[in-house]
């Protein structure tokens, strides 16, 4: 069989990688990954959770972000996957895929501490995969609108937007007194997440309903499309990558843009960043949503990251205790004190000062409006390729109906091999 | 042993002790080099990617299907294309450049010869993240140096790194200053084996600084410049971490070269039986040129 042939050098290639060897779990000690500044600041609640603990010690391993998604992946390849890591909410289905973790059903069933109902509904379900449970969100994140007061003010256009029509018209009266030089929002071409948080507000699905092939061409999300580079074409946007971004706070300080979409880490960097006499002129607000029918506010992404435990620590409890102990309200508000990222329990919103900032307010009502990606382990590479259609229309090499086509085109080929094997897993389940 | 050549004055002893002399750096390149090429050539032959490392009975025998898929796959044709204009424009532009350099530093006339070979080649040797901080902030749209200066004749703002039709230009322009330093030291060497009496007997005949380079200084550099020629060319061919770490290939893949995408493909995407095919189709790309251009030499070497 030609099958066979190319399965004994794909294994013989895996043996190699594997021979590094599988280790046995030590009951005694969890090896812990965490990336950035989370796996610096982490550290901190460490010992308390080995004064509950005795015996047990926890080893944090320190992953810079850029290379975290990378040695998580050669790690699973080389058997050497930590017991318990942090992991971007978007990667689950990929680690999903790859057999790599251990779900987390019967350990929550046994577990009445964690009541689902306090966590953010759609942070929680990003990390359901096919019904099961396979990460417990640690921190959330998600995109709001962050505006200067004072040029919105004075362009007298409705605020907050609750609609796209409001949105856009605030926007053209902030570009009509600002002038050639100067734009209503900030929208580098070259980002996926804002384009594709539209699409989802107006009811798009992105890909069909199993995942086998793109839905680009439906009408929902040619609508958000059409929107979206519309604000280019009006000059409402500069037609800027994100390189081209020298300095954002600079840029908002010189009101180069008075709107950015942006996630909670700024709440931080624009108190830190921003000059004192800046500090009363920027607020943020929750997104708009298509019309007055779809309900405010419209959605946005479910950003974040959750716990795992990897497959091979499915039976090691004092992972288990580790990811249980980091999901107590009382140590998220403490986390969330540590690094500024929010929290993912509403419990933990409360031992926090969060609920008295009138700017993290916004994070709060647009946590309750959330939408999940398509669960898919190609969706990294399919909205990498959503932002270069986005950016041909906005450079004009191709009109929308085109560069949707093609969109399509690109991502059912990448979705082939996804569906070689739904197929083969149909057929092998039929008698 | 039949593979040590007849001329060879070793007895079949000495020749066996030769083999375990050398027996640890053969091991060495057939485990580290001989293996892994044909383990990336079964590679491509396979679709071998992230449902694969999960279970490798999802890999499937493809046979020529990914270098097929190339051909239909309009990101490799243009890929392709950026990195035939790299080595069309960049080559022949980083060897003028080394070239102009190595007759300034060679020449007799320029005083700190010592300086200006130390400037020209600090680029070759300085770490690209801290050029590429420096050259981004150079080619800034709205503060860099580049546009204040183009700004002071009139010339309107030019997005560099973020416009399709500027960006290659500014890549192409970022790896000739990293790498004609490299060229330019082969030149001087060049220059240097070309003896002074040619020059005398040419000044003697009357010949002008114009037809010493000409007639002289050319056509005895000529092997030395099909050296760098070709070095130059395979460096252009596989060049990657210029737009890697200053655009990412982008904007809409204006700067993406074929190494990128074969890296793009494997570590980002983890296709890594479609990038193992990339990688051999490049390999072929530049025996195919190397052999050009070292006919060319060989063809000049008989006349």
């Amino acid at each position: 069989m030609a099958g066979h042939a190319n399965q004994l050098g794909a294994a013989g290639l895996l043996f190699a990688l594997a021979a590094c060897g599988a280790r046995e779990p030590d009951p005694n000690l969890v090896r812990f990954w965490a990336f950035g500044r989370e796996g610096e600041m982490v550290r901190e609640l460490v010992p308390e959770f080995e004064r509950r603990h005795p015996g047990v010690r926890v080893e944090v391993q320190q992953v810079p972000w850029t290379a975290a998604h990378e040695k998580l992946l050669t790690a699973h390849v080389g058997n050497a996957t930590p017991d318990v890591a942090q992991l971007g909410n978007t990667w689950v289905p990929e680690f999903v895929a790859l057999e790599a973790l251990a779900p987390l059903d019967e350990r929550l069933a046994a577990a009445p501490a964690f009541a689902h109902a306090d966590y953010f509904a759609g942070a929680w379900d990003s990390n359901v995969v096919d019904g099961t449970t396979w990460g417990l969100p640690w921190y959330v994140d998600t995109r709001v609108l962050f505006y200067r007061t004072d040029l919105v003010a004075a362009s007298g256009g409705p605020w907050p937007p609750r609609t796209w029509a409001e949105l856009r018209q605030t926007m053209a009266r902030i570009k009509q007194r600002g002038g050639a030089e100067r734009f209503a929002i900030l929208l580098p071409v070259d980002e996926w997440d804002k384009p594709v948080i539209l699409g989802l507000q107006a009811g798009a699905t992105l890909l069909d309903p199993q995942g086998r092939r793109g839905a680009f061409r439906d009408p929902r999300f040619r609508r958000a499309m059409a929107f979206y580079t519309d604000l280019f074409a009006a000059r409402l946007a500069p037609p800027v990558t994100s390189s081209g971004v020298a300095n954002l706070y600079q840029q908002f300080e010189e009101g180069y843009f008075a709107m950015v979409v942006t996630g909670p880490w700024n709440l931080g960097e624009f108190r830190k960043r921003l000059p004192p006499d800046m500090q009363q002129r920027w607020a943020t607000a929750p997104l708009p949503a298509p019309d007055a029918a779809a309900g405010y506010p419209g959605v946005s992404l479910a950003g974040g990251a959750s716990l795992v435990i990897f497959r091979h620590a499915a039976e090691h409890d004092a992972a288990w205790r580790l990811v249980e102990f980091l999901s107590a309200p009382a140590q998220q508000a403490r986390f969330y004190e540590l690094t500024g990222d929010l929290p993912s329990r509403r419990s933990a919103w409360a031992r926090t000062d969060l609920d008295a900032d009138p700017r993290a307010a916004a994070f709060r009502e647009q946590l309750g409006a959330l939408a999940s990606l398509p669960k898919v382990p190609e969706l990294e590479q399919i909205v990498a390729r959503v932002a270069e259609a986005v950016e041909q229309v906005v450079r004009g090499s191709k009109t929308l109906d085109q560069a949707l086509a093609a969109l399509d085109a690109d991502v059912d080929r990448m979705l082939e091999k996804r569906r070689f094997l739904l197929d083969r897993k149909a057929g092998e389940a039929r008698p | 042993m039949s593979a040590v050549p007849r001329e060879s004055t070793g007895t079949p002893k000495e020749a066996r002790a030769a083999w375990w002399l050398l027996a640890p750096a053969l091991g060495a390149i057939v485990l580290f080099f001989a293996l892994p090429v044909v383990a990336g050539l079964l590679l491509s032959f396979t679709d071998f990617d992230l449902y694969a490392i999960a279970d490798p009975r999802n890999a499937r025998f493809v046979g020529l299907g990914n270098y097929a898929r190339l051909l239909r796959d309009p990101l490799f044709w243009k890929a392709l294309g950026n990195t035939f204009l790299l080595v069309a424009v960049g080559g022949p532009l980083t060897l003028a450049v080394a070239l102009g350099g190595a007759l300034l530093v060679n020449s007799r006339l320029a005083r700190l010869r010592g300086l200006y070979r130390t400037i020209f080649f600090a680029p070759v040797v300085t770490t690209l993240v801290a050029v590429a901080v420096v050259w981004r902030a150079l080619y800034h749209p709205r503060f860099g140096l580049f546009n204040q200066i183009l700004g002071l004749f009139g010339v309107p703002e030019i997005d560099w790194l973020g416009h399709p039709r500027w960006a290659m230009f500014a890549i192409v322009l970022l790896s000739v200053w990293r790498s004609f330093g490299y060229c330019l030291v082969i030149l001087v060497a060049g220059l240097q084996a070309i003896p002074e009496t040619l020059y005398e007997a040419a000044r003697l005949d009357g010949a002008s600084w114009w037809q010493q380079l000409r007639h002289v200084t050319l056509p005895l550099l000529r092997p030395t410049l099909i050296f760098a020629g070709v070095i130059t060319t395979v460096g252009f061919f596989q060049l990657f971490a210029e737009p890697y770490v200053m655009t990412r290939g982008g904007p809409l893949n204006a700067t993406l070269s074929i190494a990128l995408l074969m890296y793009q493909q494997g570590f980002r995407w983890w296709n890594m039986g479609h990038a193992a095919a990339l990688a051999f189709t490049l390999f072929a790309l530049i025996l195919a040129t190397s052999a050009l251009q070292v006919g060319l030499r060989r063809r000049e070497a008989r006349r």
